[in-house]
């Protein structure tokens, strides 16, 4: 065993992926179906926010921008899926573990979108914060769940820049316009910081998500990253963010910003988020109204399978 | 066991739900298939990831939709994954290891004179 | 709003187009993000997005069309206001299209019925004199080709698979049939168009169908019940309820925020 674990970890350590039938510790497999289904979920769930403007979008253009959007989601679960089941789960497992409230998602998605507006900043905010993940994890040390976030991360930069584009419209338009783009910006703003997860500093124990290099930049690194970029962006739209101390420090060559509401953090993850429940209910019922559709279709295949082999 | 307690995006700790782990069955899924697209004519097919499909029609048509929809591909072909037979990983030092002293089937471990072009 | 008033048979029979296409888009992306497996919510939603674009296309159309006879630029219009600005009286789409989802069965049943109906419609189209309506044709077709064997699958799928899925499709089929003989029924923009042969059309339809329907053991005569109740009127503005509602829903950003870039 201490062999094995050894021979793992000095693959790890020379950057050799981990493949699906390689040898590997409990710990690890257990952590990245934790990871991965978490993020599978994420997107999942992640399609009902911004799902609900699909039949309410106001051009045409920008109705199929977000249906093939909110469908990317869709193919982002089923990749992120598939590559947790090499790792000996179901989906139909993590599915499961998702509607008893055993598995987490992401809980960015408990928030409602209520203007149009959203559907811009949760593409450049919401989708950016999750790209500078995504892009970390292009390179993790698991092999089919670095290739899902290659595939994934291709997709995933129009969605951010259709975000963003969608801004600035808004920006340039008419005064309701503008400041329907500002109140989407300071609704989402925190909520997109919170994203990255609790700061470096409240976790104290070894960190084996990066030992195992399954992820490769902390918490704090990826959100400050985050800030750096969006602060900036911001100002090509005109608006501003709800921070007022948000400013430039020279000395650390990074923005510095206020406090997060950890409170709220902490109530959203246990399901007190202003719409977790509508959420879940949302996926529940898909998931329930659609089983006699798979059983029908399992059925017929079955069926015709038995038709080949008598007529063989 | 190690304690992995620092939490990240798409990592939330357990708990606050039910944490209850009944065992369920997923005898009634849809079976598993592996994808391949060609991406242009003259190219290998090449995988590309796995999908669910109830019959092997059904998983070429979620294959197009799912993994066609950028102009990635020009055919398919989709093997169901139990089919799929593979080496395993403790064979690879005998299997893969015995080719890397065997240099003379390289090109490039022949010298020959300049004057000899593109041979 | 628009200049629809001196509007040609070939500027209503483009809206015919449009809003069907239009209106099942809108319809079918509703299942964005709740179809019943992930794999079959994709592909729905990229019949949705084919039907759009199709729709964007006819109402492009329609707006070179329109902007021809207009004096002054500020008087253009373009494909966002023949969509979101026109009421439902305006609005030409086969009934047909704007029926709830209901469940699966009933979602698979409209798109079989329509896709069917338009493959058929399309085929002719290819050979049109316009050279636009003709190229519209012959991209459409490629992605109804696609719908028509999708939902067609589907239809033998349910229909065969289980005793609950079989009720189900035999429910939506009788539930939609009323509606079908709509497609059949010439309006006068078509008559004078002449576009297409309605008896060759509704003829090769059927045959069609009733193919699917008897692969799917679900032996209905289609020709018999086309003709015994005739729901009408979608073709010239007359719709059921339901309309209200689904452009309450896709008008609702343009006409709280009018003249506005989005």
């Amino acid at each position: 065993m201490m062999q094995h674990e050894q021979l793992f970890q000095s693959k790890i350590d020379q950057e050799v992926k981990i493949e699906p039938l390689d040898w590997m510790p409990d710990a690890y497999r257990k952590n990245l179906v934790r990871q991965i289904s978490q993020h599978a979920h994420s997107e999942i769930v992640g399609m009902l926010p911004e799902g609900n403007w699909i039949t309410r979008a106001p051009s045409l253009k920008r109705k199929a921008i977000l249906l093939a959007k909110v469908q990317d989601e869709a193919g982002h679960g089923l990749y992120l899926y598939s590559a947790a089941e090499t790792l000996g789960t179901s989906r139909d497992q993590m599915i499961e573990d998702l509607h008893s409230g055993k598995a987490k998602y992401s809980s960015i998605f408990n928030y409602p979108t209520l203007t149009w507006a959203d559907m811009g900043a949760i593409g450049w905010l919401v989708d950016g914060a999750a790209i500078l993940n995504q892009v970390m994890l292009c390179r993790t040390s698991y092999g089919p769940y670095a290739r899902a976030m290659v595939r994934i991360c291709k997709e995933e930069s129009f969605h951010q820049r259709q975000g963003f584009e969608s801004l600035l419209v808004l920006s340039k338009g008419t005064e309701t316009q503008k400041q329907m783009c500002q109140d989407a910006i300071n609704r989402w703003w925190w909520p997109s910081l919170m994203m990255f997860g609790p700061k470096d500093a409240d976790s104290t124990h070894s960190d084996q998500s990066m030992k195992w290099k399954i992820k490769r930049k902390s918490n704090d690194e990826l959100r400050q990253q985050f800030i750096d970029m969006i602060a900036g962006q911001v100002k090509l739209l005109g608006m501003t963010l709800p921070d007022p101390d948000l400013k430039w420090n020279e000395e650390r060559k990074h923005y510095d910003f206020g406090e997060i509401d950890w409170e709220e953090f902490w109530a959203v993850v246990k399901g007190n988020g202003p719409c977790n429940k509508e959420r879940l209910a949302a996926r529940k019922k898909a998931w329930d109204d659609g089983a006699w559709v798979r059983e029908a279709a399992k059925v017929y295949a079955e069926k015709q399978s038995k038709k080949i082999l008598k007529s063989a | 066991m190690f304690a992995i307690n620092k939490y990240y995006y798409g990592d939330i700790p357990d708990g606050g739900g039910n944490t209850s782990n009944a065992q369920f069955s997923a005898e009634n899924e849809w079976p598993l298939w592996e994808v391949f697209i060609r991406h242009k004519q003259g190219l290998d097919h090449k995988h590309v990831g796995s999908l669910h499909a109830a019959d092997a029609n059904m998983a070429i048509e979620n294959a197009r939709d799912v993994y066609t929809r950028r102009m990635e591909g020009v055919s398919i072909w989709v093997v169901e994954s139990k089919n799929i037979h593979a080496s395993q990983p403790e064979d690879a030092g005998s299997f893969y290891d015995p080719a890397q002293d065997k240099i003379y089937r390289h090109p490039t471990f022949y010298d020959l004179p300049d004057e000899v072009k593109h041979m | 709003m628009p200049a629809t008033k001196n509007t040609t048979p070939l500027i209503k029979w483009l809206f015919y187009m449009a809003d069907s296409n239009l209106i099942l888009s809108q319809r079918n992306s509703e299942w964005c993000g709740h179809g019943p497996v992930l794999e079959q919510d994709i592909a729905l939603t990229n019949m949705a997005l084919d039907q759009l674009g199709q729709a964007r296309a006819y109402y492009q159309y329609i707006a070179h069309l329109l902007n021809q006879d207009v004096q002054s630029p500020e008087q253009y219009t373009n494909e966002d206001e023949l969509a979101f600005l026109r009421d439902n009286r305006a609005f030409h789409n086969l009934l047909l299209c704007e029926l709830p989802n209901g469940d699966w069965a009933q979602t698979i049943a409209k798109l079989f019925f329509f896709s069917h109906y338009q493959y058929q419609l399309l085929n002719m189209l290819t050979q049109h004199e316009d050279d636009t309506i003709r190229a519209i044709a012959i991209k459409s077709l490629k992605e109804v080709t696609y719908h028509v064997r999708w939902s067609s699958e589907w239809v033998i799928r349910l229909g065969d698979g289980t005793e609950e899925s079989k009720t189900r499709m035999n429910n939506a089929i009788h539930y939609l049939l009323p509606y079908l003989s709509e497609l059949f029924n010439p309006a006068d923009y078509e008559l004078s168009l002449k576009a297409y042969d309605i008896e060759s059309l509704k003829e090769k339809y059927i045959a069609a169908i009733e193919d699917v329907l008897e692969k799917a053991e679900l032996p209905i005569p289609v020709s018999f019940h086309i003709n015994l109740i005739q729901q009408k009127g979608g073709k010239q503005g007359l719709h059921t309820e339901h309309i209200g509602f689904i452009l309450a829903e896709m008008q609702y950003m343009q006409r709280t925020y009018p003249n506005m870039e989005w």
